[in-house]
């Protein structure tokens, strides 16, 4: 699914990734570790195409439209409710029955009864379970999530273990994480950045 | 066809932003009523009908630039922008769906201040409306490539007039020349030809502007 050799990424004089070696394959489950500005979210947004390396190869074997992308920011429209949001990229990502499907994972996360109202009114945590709806919305081949329990109260870190246990095994996942025991039992593979 | 439901998606968002937000057109709408009531009495009395229109024009171009440099604010809002290049859809949907969401506001500015321009100066000719409809298009077409790189610098307020306004140049020769030449065919050719080239040319580099 993934394949990059020596990856370097250079803002200005600062290099980020120091020749990033990595392989994953369809099912794999790469966990990815580091401490604050080590690049995890700089490796993740190179995957998804958001960025481009400075140097090194990187292949991702999948459309655009089979990858799901869990970043820092929720990216969702503030001014637009919670289903308008996931409708308007239900649209984009084609999705099959969008109406049934958003129904189905907001109600899953906990969202339902706030459907109509903005994404801005929204908390934290709210925002969270609301990009995870977007990340899922399509159910992509490649996950590529940013420290996706940042936020969750407990009983969303149980919706979000509950995907992710239906899923590990039967969609390639890069995970960036500061909580790898939370994520350890899921993984196949590690990656440690410096 | 799915090219143009995402174009439909995208410009029905931009227009549900502004129905929920009114950011940008009662801005568009104020500005634009009121310089043409500044340039009412700036104009001293028995000035000549061309200075009006040329008065218009300035009107209009200030108008759409004030559209355009709020174009993408929603998107740049906690990077937004992402969300919609990381979709399959071509990207090039995302300029279309914001050239015709400008477009939109630009028309409804202009339903108001074209007969507020009939009525502090003179009646709107037919090759003027045509002029303003085909000067909309090239707009909105090279104005929202521009505020999408504008929004990606820091110094985006000085950026987008800097690279739009040069640009714009030609859309005035060519609107000024239809509203007061007694041959407006051929100003109104040249706005075609302007619109028809840059159209293409913004459409096939957009994607260039959005990704890195
Ligand atoms: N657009 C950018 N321009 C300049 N520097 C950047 C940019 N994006 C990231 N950086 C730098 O790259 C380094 C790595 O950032 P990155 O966000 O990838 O770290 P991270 O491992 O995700 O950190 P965290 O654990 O805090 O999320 C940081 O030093 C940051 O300042
Ligand atoms: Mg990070």
């Amino acid at each position: 699914m993934i394949r990059a050799r020596a990856l370097e990424k250079r803002y200005g004089d600062t290099r980020i990734l120091r020749g990033v070696t990595l392989d994953v394959g369809s099912d794999d489950f790469l966990l990815v570790t580091g401490p604050n500005g080590s690049g995890k979210t700089t490796l993740l947004r190179l995957c998804a195409g958001l960025a481009a390396p400075t140097r090194g190869e990187l292949e991702v074997g999948v459309e655009r439209g089979r990858l799901g992308y869990l970043g820092h920011e929720p990216l969702v429209y503030r001014e637009l409710t919670a289903l308008e949001n996931l409708d308007l990229y239900g649209r984009l990502y084609r999705v099959p029955d969008r109406r049934e499907r958003t129904g189905m994972l907001l109600e899953r996360f906990g969202l339902w009864d706030v459907r109509h109202a903005r994404a801005g009114s929204f908390s934290r945590g709210m925002l969270q379970r609301l990009a995870l709806c977007r990340t899922l919305l399509h159910e992509p081949s490649l996950l590529l999530l940013d420290e996706p329990y940042s936020g969750l109260d407990d009983e969303g870190e149980q919706l979000l273990d509950r995907e992710l246990t239906e899923r590990a095994g039967r969609a390639s996942f890069v995970v960036a994480t500061h909580e790898p025991e939370r994520l350890e039992h899921f993984a196949s593979a590690r990656l440690a950045l410096v | 066809m799915t090219y143009f439901a995402d174009v439909g998606a995208l410009a029905r968002k931009d227009l549900l932003l502004e129905l929920r937000a009114r950011d940008t057109l009662p801005a568009m709408l104020l500005f634009v009523v009121s310089t043409l009531v500044v340039f009412h009495f700036v104009l001293p009395v028995g000035s000549s009908d061309l200075a009006a229109t040329g008065l218009l024009w300035v009107a209009l171009l200030f108008t759409a630039l004030l559209g355009l440099s709020r174009s993408f604010a929603a998107e740049r809002e906690q990077g937004v922008i992402d969300g919609l290049v990381l979709a399959p859809s071509d990207r090039s949907a995302i300029w279309l769906g914001k050239a015709l969401s400008i477009l939109a506001f630009l028309g409804l500015a202009e339903v108001i201040a074209l007969p507020a321009y009939a009525l502090f100066f003179k009646p709107v000719s037919a090759a003027l409306v045509g002029g303003v409809v085909l000067a909309d298009l090239g707009i909105a077409a090279v104005g929202t490539l521009l505020a999408a790189m504008a929004t990606a610098s820091r110094a985006r307020e000085l950026l987008l007039p800097l690279l739009f306004l040069p640009l714009a140049i030609p859309i005035v020769i060519g609107g000024v020349g239809a509203s007061v030449s007694a041959d407006p065919g051929r100003y109104l050719g040249l706005l075609g030809l302007y619109d028809a080239l840059f159209a293409i040319i913004c459409w096939a580099s957009f994607e260039y502007v959005v990704t890195e």
